[in-house]
C-alpha cells in the first residue's frame, strides 16, 4: 500500500495545473469564481477546450477517444480541475449515454454519435423518470410501438436537466406490456427536433429553470436508434445509473468548497470582534464535514482501483452517492450558517453576467441560500438515497 | 395548570385561521409574493379593520392590550401562509421598541397610524459586520446643537421597501461591540441622506441595505434613552424570536400533514410510499418535533408574559429548538416528496423557505447555544 505520487505523477500533475492555467478559457473560470451563471456556450466552449487537449473523457477506453490514465491521474485530474475552479462537465453525453453507446450500440451508431459527444457538438440529455416513474423507474409507461421501420413514442419524461439546449435524448421507453415489467423496456436514441416533442420548463424551488417537463406525442423515432436488443434498455439503463452514482460522489469538488469555507471563515466576522475560524461550534461543524470526506475520499479511490483492475463499479457505488450528496449539502449548509444575516437576500439577476445588480453583502454569500435549495435534489436524484440503501441492503448485505 | 384559550383568543384564531385558509391559497400567495410590494395592501388594510395590528398594543394606546399568547395565535396561524404582510417588522420589531420606550407625543405619532393600518415601520439594526449581535453597533450618532447627524450602514432591514419610517440604532458613546452607547433614533424613511438598495427575501419576502449618509435628526428622535437602545433592542428582538417560532410552528404543521398526506397518496412499487416503514418512521419523527416545538413554544410565551426570570433564556431554548426542528422537517418534507418537493409548484417549498429563514434570522442555532449556555 502506498499512496504517495510518483515522479510521473508529479509530473503529470504539474502539466495539468499548467492546462488550467494557461490553455483553459480564462473568462469562464472568472465566471465561475464570481459565481456567475454559465451559458450553454460557456459549458460547450470549456468541454471543446478540455477535448482539444485530448482530455474531454478520461473514463472511456482508449478506443473511443479515452485518456489511458491511472486511477492516480483521474485523481490527479479531478483534484487540479476542481482547484482551478472549472465547471464540471455536463454528464449526459460524456458521463451517461456514450459509455452505453460504445458498450452496447453498434458500430454505425459508435460511428454516428461518439464524435459529437467528444467534441460537445451534440448536446445530450436523460429521459428516464416520469410523473409516475421515480424511485420505481421500471414501472415507467412512456410507449414506443413499432410501425414499420419506426417506433412510434407518445409519453412523458420529467426532471429531464438541460432539456432547453439538447439536440438529442436518449430514454428508456415501453415497447412490450406482456412480460415482467423490468424486460418490457427499451433504449431509444431520439431527436429532439422531432416533430411531436414539447420541452416545458419547472422551476424549482430556488428559482431555477434546469429542468424540463419533456412531452412526446406520436414522436417517429427511426428503428435505427435503438440501443442494443429491444427489451433490454432496463440492463444498459442499471450499468449506467451505476456509472452516474459514481460520478455524483464529487469529492475533489467538496474538498475545493471546505478549503473556500474555511478561508471565508478567516475573515468573516462572528459579530463579536472575533473571526468565524475562532467559533468553535462552526469549526467543529466544518470539521466533521471534512473527516466524512476525508473518508470517502479513500472510499472513492478503494472503489477506482478495483475497476482498474477489471471489477465494474458494483453495488458499493451506493456509498458513493449517499455519502457524496449528504457531504455537498452539508457543505451548502455551512455556506448558509456563515452567510449568517446576508443568507437572507435573494438576487438572482446577480449571477446573470453582464448585469448590473450589485450583490447585497459580501460576493460568496449572494447564492448560499439558493445553492442550499437547488442540492436538496442531489439526495433525490440519480436513484434517491433511500432506493440507494435499498440497494445496499440487497445486493451488497444480501438481506 | 391551564393550556387551553380563552374564548377570545380562540376567536381570534379562528378568524386568522381563516384568513389564511381563504387567502393565501397557493396561487394567491404566488401573485402577492411576485408583485412589486410584495404584500397585499388589501390584507394590510383588512388587519387594521379586524383590530389585528392593534392587538400587540397596550389599551392607553390605542390597541387591545395583546400579550405573549396572542401575538403567537396569530403569527401560528401566519405560519400556514405562509403570509407575506409585514406584521412582523411593523408592529412587532419596531412596535415593541415603541411600546417600551417611546415618549408620550412618538407614541400619541405613531401607534394609532399603525393600528389603523396607515403606515409601516422598520427597524434598522443589523449591520454588515454585526452577524447576529445587536451591540455590534459601527453606525454613529454624533451630537450637533440642534440634535444629531447619523451616519452608517444597515443591513437586511426587514420591511425596509415599504417602511414611512424607520426606527435604528447608532452609537453615541463607547465601542464598537459595547452594549452601552447604543441608542434608538426614529427616522423618516424619506429623510435627506437615506437610500435604500431594496431586495426580495430568500422566502419572499422584502428587505432593503440602508445607508446613512449625514442623516439630520431633531433631540426628540431619540427613543428611550440617551445610550440605553440595547435594552430595548434585546426585547425587541426576543418578541420577534416569539412570533416568528410561532409561525414556524405553522409550517412545521403544514408540512408534516402535507407529507403525511402525500405519502398515503403518492403510489411506487405498487403500493402508496406511506406503507414503507423506512418512511413511515421519518414522518413519525416530523411528527415529534412539530410537538416537542409546540410544547416549548407555548413555555417561551407563557414565560414572556408572566415577565418570569429565565424568559430570555427559554426563548433561546426556542429558537434553537426551532431552528433544529425547522431543518429537519422541512429537509424530510422535501426529501419525502421527491422531485415534486423540489419543484416551485409544489407549496411545501415555502414553507421550508420560510423555516431556512426563521433559523438564520434574530441569531441562528450557534448564537442562540451561546446565549443559552451563558457564555
Amino acid at each position: 500500500m502506498d499512496i504517495s505520487f510518483n515522479p510521473e505523477e508529479i509530473a503529470f500533475q504539474k502539466e495539468v495545473r499548467t492546462f488550467f492555467e494557461t490553455e483553459y478559457p480564462a473568462d469562464i473560470l472568472e465566471k465561475s469564481a464570481n459565481r456567475q451563471s454559465l451559458s450553454s456556450d460557456d459549458m460547450v466552449r470549456s468541454q471543446k477546450a478540455l477535448h482539444a487537449q485530448g482530455w474531454i473523457a478520461p473514463n472511456w477506453p482508449e478506443e473511443y477517444g479515452g485518456t489511458g490514465w491511472s486511477p492516480s491521474q483521474k485523481y490527479i485530474f479531478e483534484t487540479e480541475m476542481a482547484r482551478a475552479g472549472a465547471p464540471r462537465l455536463v454528464p449526459f453525453g460524456l458521463g451517461m449515454v456514450g459509455p452505453i453507446i460504445y458498450t452496447f450500440g453498434n458500430d454505425e451508431q459508435k460511428k454516428r454519435f461518439l464524435p459529437g459527444i467528444l467534441e460537445s457538438d451534440i448536446w445530450w440529455c436523460q429521459g428516464f423518470s416520469e410523473p409516475g416513474a421515480g424511485s420505481d423507474l421500471a414501472s415507467l409507461s412512456t410507449k414506443a410501438e413499432r410501425d414499420g421501420d419506426h417506433y412510434i413514442v407518445t409519453g412523458q419524461k420529467t426532471w429531464t436537466t438541460f432539456a432547453q439546449y439538447a439536440d438529442w435524448i436518449f430514454c428508456l421507453v415501453r415497447t412490450s406490456t406482456e412480460e415482467k415489467k423490468q424486460l418490457g423496456i427499451s433504449f431509444l436514441l431520439i431527436d429532439m427536433k422531432s416533430p411531436g416533442i414539447t420541452v416545458n420548463p419547472i422551476v424549482t424551488i430556488d428559482g431555477g429553470r434546469e429542468v424540463n417537463d419533456v412531452h412526446f406525442e406520436n414522436v417517429r423515432v427511426p428503428v435505427d436508434n435503438l440501443i442494443g436488443e429491444e427489451g433490454a434498455g432496463w440492463t444498459y439503463a442499471k450499468m449506467l445509473l451505476t456509472h452516474e452514482r459514481t460520478g455524483i460522489a464529487g469529492v475533489a469538488r467538496s474538498k475545493e468548497q471546505i478549503e473556500t469555507i474555511r478561508a471565508i471563515a478567516t475573515k468573516t466576522d462572528n459579530g463579536f470582534g472575533e473571526m468565524m475560524t475562532d467559533d468553535a461550534d462552526f469549526m467543529r461543524r466544518l470539521a466533521l464535514v471534512e473527516i466524512e470526506l476525508m473518508a470517502l475520499e479513500f472510499t472513492e479511490l478503494r472503489t477506482l482501483a478495483a475497476v482498474q483492475t477489471g471489477k465494474a463499479p458494483g453495488p458499493e457505488s451506493s456509498i458513493l452517492k449517499i455519502k457524496g450528496t449528504e457531504i455537498q449539502q452539508l457543505i451548502t449548509e455551512l455556506f448558509v450558517e456563515l452567510a449568517g444575516n446576508y443568507a437572507t437576500p435573494y438576487l438572482p439577476e446577480f449571477y446573470v453576467p453582464g448585469s448590473n445588480v450589485d450583490s447585497v453583502g459580501p460576493g460568496w454569500a449572494a447564492d448560499a441560500t439558493s445553492k442550499y435549495f437547488n442540492f436538496r435534489k442531489t439526495s433525490i436524484y440519480g436513484g434517491s438515497n433511500e432506493i440507494q440503501k435499498n440497494i445496499i441492503a440487497k445486493a451488497v448485505l444480501g438481506l | 395548570m391551564n393550556f387551553s384559550f380563552s374564548e377570545e383568543q380562540e376567536m381570534v384564531r379562528d378568524f386568522v385561521e381563516r384568513f389564511v385558509r381563504e387567502k393565501y391559497e397557493p396561487d394567491m400567495r404566488r401573485k402577492i409574493e411576485s408583485s412589486e410590494q410584495g404584500f397585499s395592501s388589501e390584507n394590510w388594510n383588512m388587519f387594521a379593520e379586524l383590530g389585528w395590528l392593534g392587538l400587540p398594543f397596550p389599551e392607553e394606546d390605542g390597541g387591545f392590550g395583546g400579550g405573549a399568547v396572542e401575538t403567537m395565535i396569530i403569527f401560528e396561524a401566519f405560519g400556514r401562509g405562509p403570509v407575506l404582510e409585514p406584521f412582523l417588522a411593523t408592529a412587532i420589531l419596531a412596535g415593541s421598541a415603541l411600546r417600551q420606550a417611546a415618549s408620550a407625543a412618538q407614541k400619541e405619532a405613531l401607534i394609532p397610524a399603525i393600528i389603523d393600518g396607515s403606515i409601516q415601520l422598520a427597524l434598522a439594526y443589523c449591520e454588515p459586520d454585526g452577524r447576529y449581535n445587536p451591540a455590534n453597533v459601527s453606525t454613529m450618532a454624533t451630537e450637533t446643537g440642534e440634535g444629531f447627524v447619523i451616519d452608517g450602514d444597515k443591513s437586511v432591514v426587514l420591511n425596509g421597501p415599504a417602511a414611512d419610517r424607520l426606527i435604528i440604532s447608532a452609537r453615541t458613546h463607547g465601542q464598537q461591540h459595547d452594549p452601552d452607547g447604543v441608542t434608538l433614533f426614529l427616522v423618516d424613511a424619506s429623510a435627506k441622506g437615506v437610500s435604500r438598495q431594496n431586495y426580495p427575501t430568500q422566502d419572499g419576502f422584502r428587505a432593503s441595505e440602508i445607508v446613512f449618509d449625514e442623516v439630520a435628526v431633531s433631540a426628540d428622535a431619540v427613543i428611550g434613552e440617551l445610550h440605553g437602545g440595547y435594552a430595548i433592542l434585546n426585547n425587541a428582538i426576543e418578541e420577534a424570536i416569539l412570533a416568528s417560532c410561532a409561525e414556524a410552528v405553522g409550517a412545521m404543521e403544514m408540512l408534516y400533514k402535507a407529507t403525511v398526506e402525500f405519502s398515503r397518496t403518492r403510489k411506487q412499487f405498487g403500493v402508496p410510499i406511506g406503507s414503507f416503514q423506512v418512511l413511515q418512521h421519518r414522518m413519525s419523527e416530523m411528527f415529534m418535533e412539530y410537538e416537542q416545538t409546540k410544547s416549548l413554544l407555548y413555555r417561551a410565551a407563557m414565560a414572556m408574559d408572566a415577565g418570569a426570570d429565565d424568559a430570555s433564556r427559554t426563548i433561546s431554548a426556542l429558537k434553537i429548538q426551532v431552528g433544529n426542528a425547522g431543518r429537519k422537517v422541512g429537509q424530510e418534507a422535501i426529501q419525502i416528496h421527491g422531485g415534486m418537493g423540489m419543484t416551485e409548484e409544489m407549496y411545501v417549498g415555502y414553507y421550508f423557505k420560510r423555516l431556512t429563514m426563521i433559523n438564520s434570522l434574530f441569531g441562528n442555532i450557534d448564537y442562540h447555544l451561546r446565549r443559552f449556555t451563558g457564555a
